[in-house]
């Protein structure tokens, strides 16, 4: 297929472009295979581009012969195309139509997109699982690095390499995989170099109404625990949810099978009410009525926060779990992949200091996001102005960075990071010229050879001047344990982030001046 | 300094509201000012002091395990909640309490005990820090336009309003006198607030007495007069601060509002801000869901919504908006009144002169505001703050709300205030506290200054606590006018205020307190003395500042967020450094 025969309308002039907080751009539009462009044809005038595939919606308005487009983008923003002409402005928003929702992946930019920049590390190679293992083992040998998932045969969503403990051999993960949901058998999480304690996560135990039970998933999780202590299994449904998953073949670690076992269960919501929620979130946030009972009314109604709460104090917990009462945790709810990652890197977050600096907190991604399976590409298919009915869209991965800056605003000078790198993420996560965030599992990404084919997100970020961009001047290494509050009047709101930044960087600005002022003084002092 | 001590009572448990495990035991002391808690625990003196004027209410409940519970809530939003071994001491702690916390005279009210080792001469300098005079001439005053009269030396025209008024050239004395009379409580329209650049106004009044068609001459000339007064202006605004329907309302009692008819050039704009026992109810069901025990995000903002809270601060805020864009973009003057023109007005006005003038964001220039549109206007802050007992529909947080619009664009406007949170709390407490001569008393005839201390001369000497680290008076954004935005979500709870107590629930680490650190160790490094001083004691990269303080992590995460009492006052002394004088004790 060539992308050709979806533009009806290459190129319109005299198209102005509205935008929030930002003066109005009289220029041309262009539209190529995955961009929208438009551009004033001055210097020093900053052009859009606008990727197709971040385009969630659009709309078209007309007065006499002046059309508008009203572009809704995944990342939220909502841009206004005023194009001369009627035909015109028909041609271009259907060619947009097309464009933003072609289906096949490999169509995707990320295959099409040359770096402009040197590449010098490639991010491709950053994260190996290999490496956050020599980790461990400085620290540990109870663990060991299995190799039985090499070919995804055991678990589709697992990667080639998963940590679990020493005494436990292939064979026996092959049982356990069998009596886990989507054949998560329980692996490592994290390891709490303090005390040892660990966290594990997995698919909910397939033991359906029957009660089936399985020796090998027995073993494997108390080979966790030391002689005469117990652990935690917390599971992020219900009780009602999860006995109802007994049903459908699913179920709960019963007290009589796993007496060194308390289970807590914790219910966070799952993916089609986090997508309602998110939605009528943003329908609050674009109100025009400026009519505040409404706004409260419906920022309740959302539950946005609600969710943010409970993702939060379920995190607290596991990490309190861990720290605290120096016990081992598993965490699991359904599938394991969506609200138990939300808590195992919300928990390390909060746990681990080196996940609060820059590269710490893209290895938190890939290891217990993307090499753990959440299927970002069904969960970020849509955002919120998405008029098609959804399917698997859920802002889950959003959550946890709602949650990370909840954390990070308690907290401000414990992060390496400021506000746009988690922006940044969130960007990237729904439309990237990258191919970090492809696919939904460590298969699909070896399959469609991204590696290879792609470019990395982190070699991108990885790089000087980004780096400096998204540092955090405020940043001073604090190697503590960091609580937030979960009180809701600690909880607050992540407004538009493009409002936030004039502000944010005029603080940046000033810090930076404080800075170099101090930092110029401390070398003359020491030359 | 002596501490006059009633009794004690030893024993005491100061409950945890939201862990009762967290909960302290130590002797409770009862002094003629104030009551003051001291934990038992070996090694450390936590001490709680709360002054006896900030008592809001107390309140005695059924006996516990623990004893007889006694709680108290402070004006400045405290809540202590302890437990008394013995009924009997119960009862002398609560009847000791509400007697004290209720003064009936002025004499009695802590600003006339209050005696911190100031001689008198520096006291009566406390009082001459304050200048309005020198605000008006900031704004050009007097010029062709503008002239002070004297018409109200002996505050015989209005007994509300201060002695120094401006008015307009042309307004003749008979027409001063003429439309006070038509203006309750003779309060007639003055000058607020001038533009210099283009010689728009704010001026201020009372609703006129206009009823359903009465009509006064000196008052239509007297409007005119302020109309004429801005030559680049052929119309003037008159606002009504109350809702339509309150103002007609009025009417049947002869008073209301201005006839577009029979005032020349006048442009009528109703804003609905609501009235003082609104405002009072609204903000007691705010408190209620601040205090409700770990409430899901539900409770809390549909808790939050049906106190209205919010949505009275935005009217406010609009209303100022309102008058700003007139003023500044439009070049008209407007006339601001509400009924009697000592809440809502001066809520308005003060608002719009915070959005106007950039001197009203610095510290000097939010303290000369509060003192121009509150005190010498005659806000009625002994009634609206109820410093001594008297009616309990007096009392209303009308002041709160002003310094919650200032509190919400700092948060909207973070480089262009000089003054920072701990500024506007610190005056919201000393509001309440009586501590300082300052708000006693309803208006400027009434008030009383003998013996008392300036709040304001305390403010201005230790201003390095309450500068904004991030003021950027050069910064195009926070020069000239404010233009905030209004959208519902950029209004936010106050939690530095309404829990300020409840320390478990604020940030842990403080961008400003990291931020004045660097100031400070920068300011070091540019005085040569100060240099080699820095660097004997800081012999370390910047990254690693030693001077910095951690705030305490709770022992347990979020769910059980842990409590800290943190001091009201500055300057307070410790119960080992004064001496207690004993005039009571128990039998």
């Amino acid at each position: 297929m060539e992308f050709a025969e979806l533009i009806k309308t290459p190129r319109v002039d005299g198209v102005v472009l509205h935008r929030p907080f930002l003066p109005t751009v009289e220029g041309t539009l262009c539209l190529t295979g995955h961009h929208l462009i438009l551009s004033s044809r001055q210097d020093n005038t900053e052009e859009l581009w606008l990727l197709h595939s971040n385009i969630d919606s659009i709309e078209k308005r007309f007065v006499g012969s002046l059309g508008s487009i009203i572009v809704k983008c995944k990342d939220l923003r909502v841009i206004q195309l005023d194009i001369p002409g009627m035909e015109e402005c028909l041609n271009i928003a259907s060619s947009i139509e097309a464009l933003s929702t072609l289906d096949s992946v490999s169509l995707m930019y990320p295959f099409f997109y040359r770096p402009m920049f040197e590449v010098i590390e490639d991010g491709w190679n950053s994260f190996l699982p290999e490496d956050a293992f020599k980790d461990l083992e400085s620290m540990t040998d109870e663990w060991r690095l299995s190799e039985v998932n090499k070919d995804f045969s055991v678990c589709p969503s697992y990667p080639p390499l998963v940590a679990v403990p020493k005494d436990i051999d292939d064979e026996t993960l092959r049982k356990v995989a069998t009596f886990r949901h989507g054949g998560r058998f329980p692996v490592l999480s994290y390891y709490h170099k303090k005390n040892g304690m660990v966290m594990m996560r997995a698919g909910q135990p397939l033991t359906g109404t029957n009660g089936r039970r399985c020796k090998e998933d027995e073993k494997l999780i108390n080979a966790t625990l030391r002689p005469g202590k117990r652990g935690y299994i917390i599971d992020t449904r219900t009780i009602n949810v999860a006995q109802q998953a007994k049903a459908r073949g699913g179920g709960i670690e019963s007290e009589a099978n796993y007496p060194q076992w308390r289970r807590i269960h914790k219910a966070i919501e799952r993916s089609n009410v986090l997508q309602e929620s998110l939605i009528k979130l943003v329908e609050a946030c674009n109100d025009q009525s400026h009519n505040m009972d409404r706004w409260l009314s419906k920022l309740e109604a959302s539950n946005w926060q609600t969710h943010v709460k409970e993702i939060l104090t379920t995190a607290c917990l596991a990490a309190q779990c861990i720290d605290r009462e120096g016990a081992s945790v598993l965490v699991h709810g359904t599938e394991g992949t969506d609200t138990t990652l939300q808590v195992t890197s919300l928990a390390q977050i909060i746990l681990d200091p080196s996940c609060r600096t820059i590269r710490g907190f893209q290895g938190l991604v890939e290891r217990e996001w993307l090499q753990a399976g959440h299927p970002f590409q069904q969960r970020c298919a849509q955002s919120a102005y998405s008029n098609s009915k959804p399917r698997q869209e859920a802002p889950v991965f959003l959550l946890f960075l709602d949650c990370v800056w909840q954390i990070l605003r308690q907290f401000p000078c414990s992060f390496e990071f400021s506000e746009s790198y988690l922006v940044l993420l969130f960007e990237h996560a729904y439309a990237s010229q990258f191919g970090t965030f492809l696919g939904n599992s460590a298969a699909e990404r070896a399959k469609l050879s991204l590696p290879e084919k792609t470019v990395s997100l982190w070699s991108w970020v990885n790089r000087h001047q980004e780096i400096e961009r998204l540092t955090n001047p405020l940043f001073e290494a604090n190697s503590l344990v960091i609580w937030p509050s979960v009180a809701p009047q600690s909880l607050l709101l992540w407004e538009d982030s493009q409002y936030i930044d004039v502000i944010y960087i005029t603080i940046i600005i000033i810090i930076i001046i404080l800075f170099t002022i101090s930092k110029k003084y401390y070398y003359d002092i020491n030359a | 300094m002596t501490l006059v001590l009633l009794f004690q009572v030893e024993n005491v448990k100061l409950l945890d509201r939201v862990s009762p495990r967290r909960s302290r035991v130590g002797t409770l002391y009862l002094t003629a000012t104030h009551t003051i808690f001291v934990e038992n625990e070996a090694g450390v003196r936590n001490e709680t002091w709360v002054l006896h004027s900030l008592v809001c209410s107390l309140e005695k409940q059924a006996a516990t395990s623990s004893g007889y519970p006694l709680l108290i809530h402070c004006k400045n939003f405290q809540v202590l909640h302890f437990a008394i071994p013995r009924e009997q001491e119960c009862q002398d702690v609560h009847l000791s309490l509400q007697r004290l916390s209720q003064p009936e005279s002025y004499e009695e009210l802590y600003c006339f005990s209050y005696k911190p080792n100031v001689d008198d001469e520096e006291r009566q300098n406390e009082w001459d820090f304050m200048n309005l005079k020198a605000d008006y001439s900031r704004m050009g005053l007097p010029n062709a336009h503008w002239k002070l009269s004297p018409a109200n030396r002996n505050y015989k025209v209005s007994d509300t309003y201060p002695a120094d008024l401006f008015v307009p050239e042309s307004a003749t004395p008979p027409v001063i006198v003429g439309s006070s009379k038509f203006r309750s409580r003779g309060r007639f329209p003055t000058l607020s607030y001038y533009s210099k650049e283009n010689h728009a106004a704010i001026c201020r009044s009372s609703q006129p007495l206009s009823g359903f068609s009465a009509r006064c001459l000196e008052d239509e000339q007297m409007l005119e007069a302020i109309l004429r007064s801005n030559p680049c202006s052929d119309f003037m605004y008159v606002v009504d601060t109350r809702p339509k329907l309150n103002a007609i309302a009025n009417r049947a009692a002869g008073k209301g509002y201005e006839n577009e008819d029979n005032y020349s050039n006048i442009k009528f704009q109703f804003i609905g801000i609501e009235n003082i026992h609104v405002m009072r109810n609204s903000q007691q069901k705010m408190l209620e869901v601040c205090e409700l025990r770990s409430p899901s995000m539900s409770d809390f903002l549909e808790g939050l919504e049906s106190s209205g809270w919010l949505k009275h601060i935005k009217a406010v805020l609009d209303a100022g908006i309102f008058i700003t864009k007139a003023v500044a973009e439009e070049g008209v003057s407007v006339l601001v009144h509400c009924s009697d023109g000592w809440d809502r007005t001066a809520q308005v006005c003060s608002v719009a002169c915070v959005l106007l003038d950039p001197y009203y964001r610095t510290l000097q220039g939010l303290m000369v505001l509060i003192e121009k549109d509150w005190i010498s206007f005659g806000h009625k802050f002994s009634h609206r703050c109820n410093h001594l007992v008297g009616d309990p529909k007096e009392v209303s947080p009308v002041i709160d709300q002003f310094l919650e619009c200032v509190w919400q664009l700092m948060e909207q406007f973070p480089c262009a205030f000089e003054f920072n949170e701990r500024f506007l709390i610190t005056i919201h407490s000393h509001i309440y506290s009586c501590q300082y001569g300052n708000f006693i008393g309803n208006n400027q005839r009434e008030r009383i200054q003998l013996g008392t201390h300036s709040l304001w001369s305390y403010l201005w000497t230790n201003r390095t606590d309450y500068i904004n680290p991030l003021y950027r008076p050069d910064h195009s954004q926070t020069q000239g006018l404010l233009r905030p935005s209004t959208a519902p979500y950029c209004f936010k709870f106050w939690r530095g205020l309404y829990n300020r107590f409840d320390q478990g629930i604020h940030p842990r680490q403080s961008v400003e307190d990291y931020l004045r650190t660097i100031q400070e160790e920068t300011q070091q490094l540019e005085d040569p003395g100060g240099r080699l001083h820095w660097w004997i004691h800081h012999q370390q990269p910047l990254s690693a500042k030693s001077t910095r303080q951690q705030r305490p992590h709770p022992p347990a995460p979020g769910l059980e967020p842990d409590v800290h009492l943190q001091p009201l006052q500055q300057q307070r002394p410790r119960v080992g450094d004064c001496r207690l004088e004993l005039s009571f004790t128990p039998q």
